[in-house]
């Protein structure tokens, strides 16, 4: 699960890290406030949507000079007008896709006076099961690339889990940062409280681009980025109540409430699938045999009729379907269940496109009596390679 | 042979009481007799477990006593995420041999936790996240289906569970049979990876050839690759198949498993299928075609 940059600034605040006084706001009259509540003589306007590059963005809806989605302002008035030219609109990051993103949060912070920027994140290394600093002197630059080009300038600092952030672990990453004074103390207590907040969390990615050293020789957390294991929300409520469903697709919210694993892509052939695999090697078929999946569907191993019958619907609610591919290989899941959901759902919501169901495993006979006996207009398949030539030439033609 | 269990391993279940545990351990005393010897549960030691065919088994407080009272050398956790690494941890404290987690949903840094510790012991932990693993007609860990299984010798190994069962459907169609197939589960912090089940699939003299199934995220296929190459320089080699899941996924979506995501420009089909085939593996293009290709390989 992802949050916002202030979320996420407010999250690493409570571990004791630097962070410039900020204020968020969801609605424009909110906005003269804010600005006054912060001393200036800078203001940073910034757009909150889940998608990196946003100062680089554009705005769908102003002229193409008009400036980013990260904007400095010298003035409170300056701070305003940003402010309302930003709400409301769509930004384009290459992050968003062609689409982009409706900007309906502003975080509107103190600017700060930058000496150097550098690049901190934190994550699990999985080559070696560690939870892991990456450092690098090259802030406020896509590490991705830096990786390409300058690889020797990324430092990748291994923690034991037992131990922490040991003092020889902090000395590493400061050296990697070529610190030193004070501001080397600063940033030793500031990885210990980034690792306390990661662990403690559950996150899975804690990325801080850039981290920076002001004038004055300060530590200070300029952007946050960070994402939370969804497997771990059940111990952190309160991070839970960060989540912003706006950030999401429609479809995707409806499938966690079944438990479904949902991805909306945009092709025309909608799947469902048993087992995450064989969900994306489904899909991959599709594209060997001249189609695009319209989605990524694992009902699971312990679907059940409703569950299914909920995925059906989520299928047949896109628009962009024009014919469904139902892969079931029972293990777990039997045959006569995933049967049953399938006769259930067309019977509630009709059924408008070819659908070709392949059954194999589990109580295989019984999930096929039961298509076939539901009069019901489906194309039955022998194996998965049969299965995804017959929807592609049902919608292609 | 066959690989890690045999019709003498002796198997613990952490969490037979659950109704998931209850099922599958059914369905493993049905296959060939698979001899689950015990369940654990911290309040229920001293009861017995009785199946829905009237089967029983004892139930101890803690692993340990069961692994004392039956000899067992492995166990299975069928023990909801929350609980499940202090459910791994118990067996290792135990001593078990060969762990396998198949709960899916482990927080993942309740494993980074457990992999420290596994490092650090003489267990093997498969999962989690894994449909288990078995050895045709002699033992059955996990939940993978009995009935498309069949005695022969192809190693089969996977990420995927479905996608495992492809691959055993189609070696048994193709009259090939395994000698065993391994899920190592698709979590990105795992106990076994693919080199450690090569390893142990060109040492066995029953596997004759090998089919490898694996999905985008993380680097294990191109290690596998490298491992292969390395081997074959020794003079250690067998023919394998291989297909990597996930060609048409979008960057930086998580595709249901939690370890089958494209980052940072990282863990895409491509790179693993150049690897491998660099790595003299004939990659199918098709999830349907990997018996076929296997047989087209071996001539």
């Amino acid at each position: 699960m992802n949050i916002h940059e202030y979320q996420a600034k407010q999250v690493l605040k409570g571990f004791g890290a630097p962070i410039a006084n900020g204020v968020p706001i969801t609605s424009l009259d909110q906005a003269e406030a804010a600005i006054a509540s912060l001393p200036g003589p800078v203001w940073v306007v910034k757009s909150q949507i889940h998608a990196g590059g946003r100062g680089k963005g554009k705005f769908k809806e102003l002229a193409e000079d008009a400036k980013g989605g990260v904007r400095v302002s010298f003035s409170a008035e300056e701070a305003l007008d940003n402010v309302k030219e930003m709400f409301g609109n769509t930004l384009v990051t290459k992050q968003t896709g062609p689409a982009g993103k409706q900007v309906n949060r502003l975080y509107i912070e103190d600017g700060a006076d930058i000496d150097r920027e550098l690049y901190l994140s934190i994550l699990v290394d999985r080559e070696t099961g560690k939870t892991s600093f990456v450092a690098s002197t090259e802030g406020g630059m896509d590490i991705e690339a830096v990786a390409e080009e300058t690889p020797d300038r990324i430092h990748t600092i291994g923690i034991t889990a037992s131990q922490g952030v040991t003092d020889a672990d902090a000395e590493k990453i400061a050296d990697a940062y070529e610190l030193t004074g004070d501001t080397r103390a600063q940033g030793k207590a500031l990885f210990a409280q980034l690792y306390e907040a990661f662990t403690s969390k559950d996150m899975s990615l804690l990325e801080i681009n850039p981290l920076i050293v002001t004038k004055a020789g300060d530590i200070q957390v300029l952007d946050a980025k960070v994402s939370f294991d969804g497997n771990a929300l059940f111990r952190h409520p309160d991070i839970m109540e960060l989540r912003d469903e706006t950030e999401e697709d429609d479809k995707e919210i409806e499938a966690s409430k079944y438990d479904l694993a949902y991805i909306a892509l945009d092709g025309e052939i909608g799947c469902m699938v048993n087992g995450a695999g064989l969900a994306m090697a489904t899909m991959d078929i599709i594209k060997l045999y001249g189609a695009s999946p319209a989605n990524f569907l694992d009902v699971g191993g312990g679907a059940t009729t409703e569950k299914v019958t909920a995925a059906f619907k989520i299928i047949t609610s896109d628009p962009n379907v024009k014919g469904i591919l139902v892969n079931i290989f029972g293990g777990i899941m039997r045959c006569d269940v995933i049967a049953e959901g399938v006769v259930q759902a067309v019977k509630d919501v009709g059924l408008k496109v070819p659908l070709v169901v392949r059954l194999e495993g589990t109580k295989v006979e019984e999930g096929k009596a039961i298509i076939n006996d539901s009069g019901l207009n489906v194309i039955a398949a022998d194996d998965l390679d049969d299965a995804a030539q017959k929807i592609v030439k049902a919608v292609k033609g | 042979m066959s690989i890690l269990i045999d019709k003498n391993t002796k198997v613990i279940v952490q969490g037979l009481t659950g109704k998931t545990g209850t099922f599958h351990t059914e369905q493993a005393l049905a296959y060939h007799g698979t001899q689950m010897v015990a369940g654990t549960h911290p309040k229920k030691g001293g009861t017995d477990w009785t199946g829905s065919n009237g089967e029983s088994l004892p139930i101890y407080a803690s692993v340990a006593e069961a692994k004392d009272a039956t000899g067992a050398t492995a166990s299975v956790i069928y023990v909801p995420p929350a609980g499940a690494a202090a459910a791994i941890e118990e067996a290792i404290d135990a001593g078990i041999d060969l762990i396998t987690c198949i709960t899916e949903g482990v927080p993942v840094l309740d494993m980074v936790r457990v992999k420290e510790k596994l490092a650090a012991s003489k267990s093997r932990l498969i999962g989690p996240n894994c449909p288990g693993l078995m050895t045709p007609d002699e033992c059955k860990i996990g939940i993978m289906p009995g009935s498309i299984f069949k005695k022969g010798s192809v190693g089969v190994l996977s990420r995927s569970g479905t996608l495992t069962y492809e691959a055993v459907f189609q070696t048994t169609a193709a009259g090939l049979g395994q000698s065993s197939a391994v899920g190592i589960g698709g979590d990105p912090v795992k106990g076994t990876e693919f080199i450690d089940v090569l390893e142990l699939f060109l040492a066995d003299d029953e596997t004759q050839s090998i089919i490898m199934i694996g999905e985008i995220g993380g680097s294990a296929e191109e290690d596998a690759a490298q491992f292969l190459i390395d081997e074959a320089r020794k003079g250690r080699k067998k023919p394998v198949v291989g297909f990597i899941a996930g060609r048409t996924a979008p960057p930086g979506r998580t595709m249901g498993h939690a370890g089958a995501v494209i980052s940072g420009g990282k863990g895409g089909a491509e790179d693993k299928i150049e690897a491998m085939q660099a790595a003299g593996i004939r990659v199918s293009p098709s999830p349907a075609k990997l018996g076929e290709t296997l047989v087209d390989l071996l001539g």
